[in-house]
């Protein structure tokens, strides 16, 4: 078993066939695989391959436009990333903020959009653990349950105690480096790798912190600083948004596909683009339809399981688009709760200079390239939040210092240098180089009815799928956490020795990402304790149909500003050990 | 990406046979001078064709080596290919480019008729204190000058800036020494961070 080049290879049966190759597929590939099960992957995009195709230490005058985002690499050139926030060939629909009306989504600036929505897609083997943050953020116990706490968002059907030995596995595979600060609902790893040291403008803000009662502690990453399972440790040179040739960070296709492989049990297929669960007369589920897109033919693969792992909304999609006279309004969906609760972390920034790093010693600060701290929230900080009527909290993070020069090194001083030109201008540049900072906060979205995704009822993709489209509204609860985001960062940058590049914004909708472009897009298939209160049981299986899982982000029923990566591992892997079991004892 | 209004798709086409100076009637493919989804990225290949004109080039080539010069922080921008940048990026066809395409044009033919009309030459053929005389014309505030080229002046600072600081000799003219491999990282040495004080 092996990479498959064309559906015509693959077998007739297997025991289970995963929808998606990221963390969600990966894992469920993997955890699946190991265990003897014989598992077919089915990825929309391309194969990718990171030791071949990560462009490593280039400068950005290795690109086109010296990098710059375009229409098609949002992310810019060399991010690690086929898809973006709009693709001709997989349209979804989306509404106009000031004129009210649906419109196919464009690709469109996060801050300035008229869009309710943005849907940020990842097509290539691994999709978006290719390029995303390495952010690695446990849930806390009070995450689990929120509404439990203060009457706001649902609980979940599961405690922090029964996901946190999975938290443990997956620490020991990925690799996380991070610091013990027992940091009540930040629950620390007795797995960390040792977390490299703060940046200097990261001390001032340690310092600024301090002043303010904020902690700023070591962040959390999954990118080894310690060989971990035969992988390289970081080198400390390119930005993991390029994804990571040796492996150092964590990537499906670096550190679950290559092992799932290994064991002989597992069949991938790119270019399959997923339609629709079918399912027979009983309800039970017998495999999937997809499109072989380099063919463009329709097929069939038989599966006892079924693992969707596609992304939140992807998932949401097939399983929507999965109609049958035994479940007329899409697979899981008898309580309704198919497609509602859609989520996304709230997202604001505000950018600073601070004066003391002109004329720094000159030193290398690229580090992991991602930042080496970062300031969560905690119980404390959230009590007189709440008193000022911001009842969810957010983390903050940064940027800045002695980057690898980018587009942005000439715009950045240019109101800083007058009419200056020539040596002068160049002198000036290298006062100002590694001044900068910005910083920006992911903050917990409390799930509201008005945010659901649904099927559009007119529009399809290019092979015939029909799409999904987005209702999505922020409540007065984020507007007023992002107003205090922006507050709390001029704070920090004034209490760094800095100037903030402008004022705070004082109202939230101003100063806030558009929903789903923090790329955090969680819920429409939620866990529940009952049948009739959610999509999935606690294990992720449909209620309606239990030999389909969701792997995902869509079974969230909160999301708290712990980025959800780690947890869709965790929650994946444990998934997929009990399923395995399930079967192994009949019940399946 | 989305498709282009048959509006702005005549548009380009008429930009694109001015600057060619033909029009044969075939229509360009928008699609086919884009980057698109998914380039290779251990290789830079422009795809658009450049569309700067030769008078056009050498008036570039000389306000960038004013605005970046030879001197010993670096070697002067047209050492380092920043007006070839500066074609690349004005030839782009997305709309940020197209944005500045439509402020640098018209500014470097600004520069040329405002050296003949001061000094009897285009910009490129002027003497250096004369092309330095026409630059400083335009930073005088409030003249007819920095009316008309102002603009045009700082945003060609800011993309000649970026193009020049983005290559490995703009990194050391900005002092950064990062890119290396190395087995730790060792944090601010003792110096900075006496440097800020902690």
């Amino acid at each position: 078993m092996a990479f498959l080049n064309t559906s015509r290879t693959r077998a007739e049966q297997y025991d289970a066939v995963v929808v998606g190759s990221g963390a969600a597929g990966g894992m469920a590939a993997w955890a699946l695989a190991r265990k003897g099960a014989k598992v077919l992957m089915l990825e929309s995009g391309r194969n990718y391959e990171p030791p071949k195709e990560t462009p490593m230490f280039l400068s950005f005058a290795d690109a086109p436009l010296r990098g710059a985002g375009t229409p098609e690499k949002p992310g810019g050139f060399f991010h690690a990333n086929i898809g973006g926030w709009a693709m001709p060939d997989e349209p979804y629909v989306v509404r106009s903020k000031s004129k009210g009306n649906w419109h196919e989504a464009a690709p469109d600036n996060r801050m300035t959009t008229d869009q309710n929505f943005m849907w940020w897609r990842g097509r290539m083997l691994g999709g978006r653990t290719n390029h995303w943050g390495r952010v690695s953020l446990r849930m806390g116990p009070l995450d689990f349950k929120p509404r439990s706490t203060d009457g706001l968002g649902f609980d979940w059907p599961i405690s922090y105690d029964d996901i946190a030995p999975w938290y443990d596995k997956v620490d020991q595979l990925v690799g996380i480096f991070g610091s013990k600060e027992g940091l009540e609902n930040n629950p620390d790893s007795d797995y960390f790798l040792p977390a490299p040291k703060p940046r200097a403008y990261e001390l001032l803000l340690q310092r600024a912190g301090k002043k303010l009662g904020i902690p700023v502690v070591s962040s959390r990453m999954a990118i080894l600083t310690k060989p971990l399972n035969g992988r390289a440790a970081c080198f400390y040179a390119t930005s993991c948004s390029r994804g990571c040739a040796i492996g150092a960070n964590f990537q499906s296709t670096t550190v679950l596909i290559p092992p799932a492989l290994a064991t002989g049990n597992l069949d991938v297929l790119t270019d399959a683009h997923v339609r629709e669960v079918t399912v027979d007369e009983s309800g039970k589920a017998t495999g999937v339809h997809f499109i072989d897109k380099k063919t463009g033919r329709e097929e069939h693969v038989s599966a006892k399981l079924v693992i969707l792992g596609a992304s939140s909304c992807e998932t949401g999609r097939i399983l929507l688009n999965s109609k049958s006279n035994r479940f007329p309004t899409g697979l899981g969906n008898s309580t309704g709760h198919l497609g509602r609760w859609l989520t996304d972390s709230t997202g604001s920034g505000l950018g600073g200079r601070i004066p003391i790093l002109e004329n720094i010693p000159l030193h290398n600060e690229d580090g992991v390239s991602t930042m080496h701290t970062y300031a969560p929230w905690t119980p404390t900080m959230q009590k007189a939040a709440t008193k000022l009527g911001v009842p969810r909290g957010y983390y903050m993070a940064w940027s800045g210092g002695r980057q690898m020069p980018d587009l942005g090194s000439a715009s950045e001083i240019s109101g800083l240098v007058g009419n200056s030109y020539g040596s002068k201008y160049k002198q000036e540049a290298r006062r100002y180089f590694g001044s900068f900072i910005d910083l920006h906060a992911r903050g917990e979205m409390i799930p509201n009815e008005k945010s659901f995704m649904e099927i559009d009822p007119e529009k399809k993709d290019r092979w015939g799928v029909p799409v999904a489209r987005f209702n999505f509204e922020w409540s007065d609860h984020e507007i007023k956490q992002a107003a205090h985001m922006q507050k709390t960062f001029a704070e920090m940058i004034e209490g760094a020795g800095g100037i903030v590049s402008k004022a705070p914004e004082s109202d939230g909708r101003k100063a806030m990402t558009a929903g789903g472009s923090v790329n955090h897009e969680m819920g429409v298939a939620r866990m529940s304790a009952s049948a009739k209160d959610g999509v999935t049981n606690p294990w992720g299986q449909l209620w309606d149909c239990p030999n389909v899982m969701v792997a995902d982000g869509a079974v969230f029923c909160s999301n708290p500003f712990k980025n959800p990566t780690i947890s869709i591992l965790a929650l994946a892997w444990r998934g997929c050990e009990h399923l395995f079991d399930e079967v192994k004892k009949g019940n399946l | 990406m989305t498709p282009l209004s048959r509006r702005e798709a005549i548009r380009r086409i008429l930009v694109a046979s001015a600057i060619i100076g033909s029009f044969d009637g075939i229509v360009l493919s928008d699609e086919a001078k884009r980057i698109g989804f998914d380039p290779d990225l251990l290789k830079k290949e422009i795809p658009w064709p450049r569309i700067m004109t030769e008078a056009e080039k050498a008036s570039t080539t000389a306000l960038v080596d004013i605005l970046l010069p030879a001197d010993e922080l670096g070697p002067a921008a047209s050492a380092v290919g920043v007006p070839d940048f500066i074609d690349e990026w004005i030839s782009a066809p997305y709309d940020s480019q197209v944005k500045d395409r439509d402020v640098i044009r018209p500014g470097l033919d600004w520069l040329d008729k405002e050296s003949k009309r001061a000094h009897g030459g285009t910009f490129a053929s002027l003497k250096p204190e004369q092309q330095i005389a026409v630059v400083d014309s335009i930073l005088v505030e409030g003249s007819p000058q920095n009316k008309a080229a102002g603009k045009f002046f700082r945003l060609m600072r800011d993309r000649a800036g970026a193009g020049y600081f983005t290559t490995q000799e703009g990194w050391k003219t900005l002092g950064y020494t990062g890119n290396l491999p190395s087995p730790e990282f060792a944090g601010p040495p003792a110096e900075a961070i006496k440097h800020i004080g902690l």
